[in-house]
């Protein structure tokens, strides 16, 4: 770990490596443990603001809405009317609360990417997507089987299709349902945090890099630094839209699951 | 220095999509707070005042509209009361010009009975009394010409069958001199 010690000094490492993503512990006790970094104090953050804003601003609800009121509900409405009820229909409503608290904490989790000071998201370690994307599986299973029974197997993995090309498509359909759903739910979410903390420090750093190895790249530094700002800005766009893709795509396959007809 | 990094990173120990059980454990614990709290404190609760709001607009509609139909259902209810009494009141003028018409009918034909009846009766007793005074003048008027003749010629006439045939062809004759006239 002595490389994050030399971060502090001009000389930074280059280029950013994995070791990057696993800050070390800030217990005061000193020590490696893992179940107190930057990370998990990230993840009480999130889970702690969301709570209290929520809390806050709809602690006396009215009709007429206050503007702090009126913000929370349109969080809520939008969740609730563009996708639940857009993706899965009328009984969609029961889905919103669920869906909406899973945007919330994806969008507050990546978040933490671009905030100044915190700049990492948790969502970049594999752990937390995997969660997340672990609980619509079994949410979308369970609720499949809870609609259909026993038929959900055939619900979910017979398509409507001549008897001949079942053999092919039935294992398909096996693993694109129910492998590479939850599989595909949490690296899409994990490596596009990834991706945008590494873009970041490989500019930010790759700036601190050149600056050091020769005076007259400072141009190059300063634009590499110039980058780094607007690759912020795509990271904001890309954190809106993987909180979004998470909830949407959570919400399609319950819709899989609780529809009448084969999807 | 560099040299050091590199080193670190041959020796990575982390593979980043190996996940953390410790921070597989707390996620799931903080998620299911943030669950917990959002769906149960929070959200439900804004599903009820959207239910609020939609029952003030709609019920506040349906108020409107409620009272919007009764408020027709008394017009009709009116005007349908209107129509029955114009046509009572038609009706009702209807029967009474028949009637009045009925009653006219009644005493014209009954005055021209009765008129008819006193009419005939008038013309039957003027015949009678016609025939009587007919019949009495004859008696009267041959008695008295035979009495002015007896008179007049001073003397009795004797044959009574010859005078009574005399007497008898003036009557018919001043009959027919009467009924000529």
């Amino acid at each position: 770990m002595t490389g994050q010690t030399i971060v502090l000094a001009a000389d930074v490492p280059f280029p950013p490596t994995v070791e990057d993503f696993y800050l070390p512990s800030i217990a005061p006790w000193g020590g490696h443990d893992v179940w107190f970094t930057k990370v998990t104090l990230l993840l009480w953050l999130s889970v702690a603001i969301l709570i209290l804003y929520f809390l806050l601003s709809y602690r006396k609800p009215q009709l007429v809405p206050t503007k702090k009121q009126w913000l929370a509900e349109s969080i809520y409405g939008f969740v609730r009317n563009n996708i639940a009820v857009e993706m899965i229909g009328r009984e969609g409503v029961r889905f919103a609360p669920y869906l909406t608290t899973l945007f919330c904490f994806i969008f507050m989790m990546n978040l933490w990417g671009i905030i100044p000071f915190a700049q990492i998201s948790p969502n970049a370690h594999i752990a937390f997507p995997i969660i997340l994307a672990v609980i619509s599986w079994v949410m979308f299973i369970y609720l499949g089987f809870r609609k259909h029974g026993a038929g959900y197997i055939k619900h979910a993995l017979v398509p409507p299709a001549p008897w001949f090309i079942l053999p092919i498509l039935v294992p398909i359909e096996f693993f694109s349902n129910f492998i590479v759903r939850p599989f595909s739910l949490a690296v899409r979410l994990f490596a596009n945090m990834f991706a945008g903390h590494m873009l970041l420090l490989v500019f930010t750093l790759g700036g601190f890099a050149m600056i050091n190895a020769n005076a007259l790249l400072t141009p190059v530094s300063i634009l590499s630094w110039v980058m780094t700002i607007a690759l912020t800005f795509l990271d904001f766009a890309v954190i809106a839209l993987q909180a979004y893709v998470f909830t949407v795509l959570t919400a399609s396959y319950i819709q899989g699951s609780v529809s009448e007809e084969a999807h | 220095m560099t040299s050091i990094t590199y080193l670190a990173a041959e020796e990575s120990t982390h593979n980043p999509i190996v996940p953390l059980w410790q921070e597989l454990v707390l996620g799931t614990i903080a998620f299911g707070i943030i669950c917990f709290v959002l769906m149960k404190f929070v959200f439900p609760r804004m599903e009820e005042t959207f239910r609020a709001r939609v029952d003030a607009i709609e019920g506040g509609i349906k108020r409107a509209e409620q009272a919007q139909a009764e408020a027709n259902e008394l017009l009709e209810r009116y005007r349908a009361q209107l129509s029955e009494a114009r046509t009572e009141a038609a009706r009702i003028r209807d029967e009474a010009r028949a009637d009045a018409e009925g009653i006219r009918q009644d005493l014209l034909s009954k005055a021209r009975e009765e008129s008819d009846r006193i009419i005939a009766a008038g013309r039957d007793q003027l015949a009678a009394q016609r025939e009587a005074i007919v019949r009495d003048l004859r008696s009267e008027v041959g008695t008295l010409a035979v009495d002015l003749a007896g008179r007049i010629v001073g003397e009795s006439l004797a044959d009574e069958a010859r005078s009574r045939g005399t007497v008898d062809r003036f009557i018919s004759e001043l009959d027919t001199a009467g009924g000529r006239r």
